[in-house]
């Protein structure tokens, strides 16, 4: 396997309606990431691109449509779709057409427009639930994460109040992020007396609906030291599916996040991430979802996180900073290019360019996560520099 | 913000901006229409649903009594043709109280609350979940751990699907 680095980035502004089509909005983050390493699109030998569902655009196949906007036309171009995942997976897809030898240089583009969805796009996820034993019931997208959330705070005794620290640690790292759809700080009182939708979920522990656009380019060992002084390398990539039976799982531990994250670290040569890892970009499409996986990544002892959360261990000045760039919760919820943004932030963060949101110390090592499917699949990628 | 950041495109519309005709809109929607075939194991499922019971099936190998029941096992991946019954009392492993209609809509003043719950099955192998609502039960009494029981439809309404089993309510 030859060595793959992330040598360019770009994003879109998330949003909560865009005006841009889903090709305009991956061609602005395509061209974005092309122009940040000095590349054009003759440069580029194949294209891997994601999206989630075809049911946000209503545009069967909507790899095809999208394809000419991530500079895939007449060129390999292949689509990933894991659900909430495929951001991250995305990446973990392009790596491997580099790292086998057969592509020097691979595109990797992400798009979501959300918005198209009417009245909300909520509703497009109805048809993820067993169409047999489930959907009698007519269950909606919130009971899953509802059930899964009550679980975990049932297990360790965890309160809404204790969820709702993540939310606030997220969202205030969000509002330095260029690309944020907000503008306002949260308190732990603000989520807590906020809508109740689902019990324990209450309007702010969610992130938002988005639109919105992420690439990345990623180069061949001796490619990528051609282009920049600062390639951060893929060190580690890991996936797994669990089981779409999701209420034979216990809802309390993603272990289809412990599977990946261990295939990942065991590539990158990681034996104790919670020391060796300085950034995290773990999924959190709710605040609870951050702890949960910061638990699956083995970067916080279970049962332990919220303890560290409060004594300022996961702050962007703490020992193991949690979602930086403000995760999907602080910057926006475009599905699959969520996921991108979390990989482009560890880029940005690991060469010293996050600006105001630079985690000081030096990071050398970073690791991204994304979920999705029927709660059961994760992708992870571990970038150092 | 580093100047080495690049953010480009996401111009923000409003709900405003489409209502007033601002910018051009095309609407449409779809009408797709499914029959789905039971398949070999869940049409029994169904069939013993419709008769008052819950049917699970066992793997030989790892010896799991599993619900849903299915054809194969996952794990050992061989065929599962062992037929067991399990009960129709269980425990509540997860639950919530949803204020939200599938499409995020929100319920109206006066309209109970969904219940959903996932309820570990006794009878079935430990963990062996599915997923439900409870009825009968003030919401906020509701507890994980609590022991629950199916309350069915009377005979003669049972069409073979989950939901007869009207919801399980606390034993």
């Amino acid at each position: 396997m030859r060595k793959v680095a992330i040598v360019g980035a770009g994003l879109t502004k998330f949003v909560r309606r865009a005006l841009e089509t889903p090709k305009e909005l991956s061609f602005e983050a395509t061209k974005t990431a092309l122009d940040s390493c000095g590349l054009s699109l003759d440069d580029i030998d194949c294209v891997a691109h994601g999206s989630a569902p075809d049911a946000f655009d209503g545009i069967h196949q909507k790899g095809e449509y999208l394809a000419d906007g991530c500079g895939g036309w007449n060129k390999p171009t292949m689509r990933v779709y894991v659900g909430g995942a495929t951001g991250v997976h995305a990446v973990v897809h392009g790596w491997h057409h580099v790292a086998s030898g057969m592509f020097d240089i691979c595109l990797v583009v992400c798009e979501e427009k959300m918005s198209n969805a009417m009245p909300h796009a909520q509703g497009f996820f109805l048809t993820i639930f067993d169409a047999i034993t489930e959907r009698a019931l007519h269950p909606n997208l919130l009971w899953i994460f509802a059930l899964e959330m009550n679980r975990y705070m049932e297990r360790y005794g965890y309160t809404k109040e204790d969820m709702a620290l993540a939310a606030v640690n997220n969202k205030r790292n969000g509002l330095l992020h260029p690309s944020s759809q907000f503008k306002d700080e949260i308190t732990v009182e603000d989520v807590l007396n906020s809508e109740t939708m689902a019990y324990p979920v209450s309007r702010l522990d969610v992130s938002p609906v988005s639109d919105g656009a992420a690439a990345v380019v990623l180069a061949a060992e001796p490619v990528a030291r051609r282009l920049t002084d600062k390639p951060v390398w893929i060190e580690g990539v890991g996936w797994t599916l669990d089981t779409a039976y999701w209420a034979t799982r216990d809802l309390y531990y993603p272990r289809y996040l412990d599977k990946a994250a261990r295939m990942a670290y065991e590539m990158a040569g990681i034996r104790e991430p919670d020391k060796q890892i300085n950034i995290a970009e773990p999924y959190d499409p709710f605040d609870y979802k951050a702890l949960h996986h910061m638990e699956g990544l083995q970067l916080s002892p279970r049962g332990k996180t919220v303890e560290l959360l409060r004594d300022g261990h996961f702050a962007r000045d703490g020992n193991l900073p949690m979602c930086p760039s403000g995760g999907l919760l602080g910057v926006g919820n475009p599905i699959a290019a969520a996921g991108v943004m979390k990989i482009c932030e560890l880029f940005w963060q690991l060469r010293g360019e996050a600006g105001e949101r630079q985690v000081p110390g030096d990071p050398r090592l970073g690791v991204a996560q994304a979920w999705g499917d029927l709660m059961q699949v994760s992708s992870v990628v571990v970038t150092g520099i | 913000m580093s100047e080495k950041i690049q953010v480009s495109g996401g111009t923000a519309l409003s709900e405003e901006d489409i209502r007033s005709g601002n910018i051009f809109v095309t609407e449409d929607s779809l009408d797709c229409a499914y029959a789905w075939d039971m398949g070999v194991a869940i049409k029994r499922y169904l069939a013993e649903l419709k008769e008052g019971r819950i049917i699970a099936t066992e793997c030989r190998k790892c010896k799991r009594i599993m619900l849903p029941p299915r054809l194969f096992c996952e794990l050992c991946f061989i065929p599962c043709n062992s037929w067991r019954y399990v009960k129709d009392t269980g425990t509540i492993n997860t639950f919530s109280i949803c204020h939200v209609h599938w499409d995020a809509s929100r319920i109206k003043e006066g309209e109970d609350p969904h219940l959903p719950a996932v309820i570990e099955i006794d009878g079935a192998s430990d963990g062996m979940g599915i997923m439900h609502i409870l009825g009968e039960v003030e919401p906020e009494k509701i507890k994980i751990g609590m022991k629950v029981k199916a309350v069915w439809k009377p005979k003669a309404k049972r069409t073979g699907s989950i939901t007869d089993i009207k919801y399980f309510k606390p034993l």
